[in-house]
């Protein structure tokens, strides 16, 4: 069974969402895919994250992981602003094998309004998603 | 329903995530591609092969008909356990197949064949081989391992009775040997040293595990991908087709035009096609971060579009349009400049860079660009194989 952190939220494309604290006016977030959608994609050889500063809806295609065999694109969970992208990817892609809810992350945002939270799975709601996927 | 091999409860159990290989439940990779890429060009490594086609041709005529089917001349093989390597063509030149050949008897020949293909090509030798006489049969009773490494055939040997060992030590490259119900090859598809096995299928497991515990990697089509393309060798299906003649598919040395007078099916089409400009199959090197990828377009810097003009003639419908006349798709969305395409291309573990084959109008040019995404990055063409027994060929 896959690890999936219980202080996180997930969407149906395998990104996971983690609230950074203390962030405003109206919050910030980490993103990443899961130990899940790593483990399906195998051997991680490129990375490609958004830019600083780049305006992203929530569902908007902003990074691209590449394994050896396939390309994947990341959907932003969230709408904002891009403050900051995991710049170690570039010559580390592995840490997204090793590690995707730490040194893996891929990217914060600044969001602009709170997060729709109706529209984020929960550890268990993920669970149950994984688990209805695979029958 | 998915076909399986005889090892698929053992790859199961030893971890493999499975996935459909042309109509096969295989294995993609034990954990992890990279590690069984490297341990292939270290060590050793071994594949199950069991999907690919083995069929036995019979016929005191067996030479004579595979001298018109096949591209490649078994005329030269003189040696019995001599492999040959060709590709089976359309009156048009287009690939049906690529495939090995072994020469057993003077009226026995082995053939192996790609598992995508094979109900085509069994259709297609059939209807040949009645008028010589030749007879087919598939050998479903026979299990292939490729053991492939620098420490392939080492590790080996010693789980051979010893009255195969010394005949298996011996063989030369692409030499092979029936031994009692087994068959040994001195060949593969990742540019090292090994043996391919052919052997019973109920002795496969057993082997498959004793090899494993000789310190033999398993390892999944991800890695056997990896490394047949850091090789320069061909996929068929990516890099030639039946729209598609070996002399654009880097195969132009598998065609033996000498002797003049053996009438091949396709001879007549690629007589007409060598003489044309056309395109060939080249290698490319990313010089960027990135990763190319099949049907990704290249854009041939600093070439116009003057040479594309005058090669629109051959139109006949017999004979595959030469590719720069071709206008579907060949040329690039900013006008002029004639474009090709990736055939094959994935990251090199070997080089830590991506790597590709490509097909391209014939050009003098060092670099062009490829369009990932949307966006151009530049790579340098390169002649292929990118790597060979653990070493890069190509400087980076």
């Amino acid at each position: 069974m896959s690890n999936i952190p219980s202080d996180l939220r997930y969407t149906k494309s395998h990104e996971w969402v983690r609230s950074l604290p203390g962030e405003t006016p109206a919050g910030a977030v980490e993103v990443g895919i899961s130990e899940h959608a790593q483990s399906a994609l195998g051997d991680l050889v490129f990375v490609e994250v958004p830019d600083v500063g780049r305006a992203l809806k929530a569902g908007d295609a902003c990074a691209v992981v590449e394994s050896v065999k396939a390309a994947s694109d990341v959907y932003s969970p969230v709408g904002g602003k891009v403050i900051a992208s995991n710049a170690a990817l570039a010559t580390q892609p592995e840490l997204l094998n090793q590690d995707p809810y730490g040194a893996g992350w891929l990217f914060r945002v600044q969001t602009a309004a709170p997060i729709d939270d109706g529209a984020l799975l929960s550890a268990a709601e993920y669970a149950k998603f994984l688990a209805d996927e695979a029958h | 329903m998915r076909l399986k091999t005889a090892l698929y409860d053992t790859h199961v159990l030893q971890g493999a995530k499975i996935v459909d290989f042309g109509g096969w439940e295989m294995p993609l990779h034990y954990g992890s591609q990279i590690e069984e890429h490297h341990a292939v060009r270290r060590d050793a490594g071994m594949f199950d092969v069991s999907h690919m086609g083995v069929v036995d041709l019979s016929g005191d005529r067996v030479r004579e008909f595979l001298r018109c089917l096949l591209a490649n001349d078994v005329g030269r093989l003189k040696i019995p356990g001599k492999a040959l390597y060709s590709c089976m063509l359309l009156p048009s030149g287009g690939v049906i197949d690529d495939l090995i050949v072994y020469f057993m008897s003077d009226s026995w020949f082995r053939m192996v064949v790609n598992a995508g293909t094979r109900d085509k090509d069994l259709a297609w030798i059939r209807r040949h081989a009645t008028a010589f006489g030749v007879t087919l049969r598939e050998r479903d009773d026979l299990a292939m391992l490729a053991i492939q490494g620098p420490n392939a055939r080492e590790k080996t040997l010693p789980l051979l009775p010893s009255s195969q060992r010394a005949s298996a030590r011996e063989l030369a490259p692409f030499c092979g040997a029936a031994i009692d119900s087994w068959f040994i090859a001195r060949t593969g598809y990742t540019g090292e040293d090994g043996f391919e096995v052919m052997l019973p299928v109920a002795d496969a497991a057993t082997t498959w595990n004793a090899l494993r515990a000789q310190g033999i990697q398993p390892a999944g089509l991800g890695a056997r991908d990896t490394l047949r393309l850091e090789a320069g060798m061909n996929l068929y299906g990516n890099d030639m087709d039946e729209n598609h003649h070996p002399l654009e598919s880097g195969l132009g040395w598998t065609v033996a035009f000498e002797p003049g007078d053996r009438d091949f099916i396709g001879r007549q089409a690629l007589e007409r096609l060598r003489r044309s400009a056309g395109r060939e199959l080249v290698g490319l090197v990313l010089e960027e971060r990135g990763v190319l990828r099949s049907h990704q377009k290249v854009v041939m810097a600093g070439t116009t579009g003057n040479a594309a003009a005058g090669h629109a003639a051959t139109a006949d419908r017999d004979v595959l349009v030469d590719g720069t006349a071709a206008a579907d798709g060949s040329r690039s969305a900013e006008g002029a400049a004639p474009a090709g395409e990736v055939t094959s291309g994935t990251f090199s573990p070997t080089l830590n860079r991506s790597i590709a084959l490509a097909r391209v109008p014939k050009t003098a040019a060092s670099r062009v660009q490829v369009e990932i995404r949307g966006k151009l990055h530049a790579a340098s063409i390169v002649k292929p194989p990118f790597v060979r027994h653990g070493k890069a060929l190509i400087s980076i």
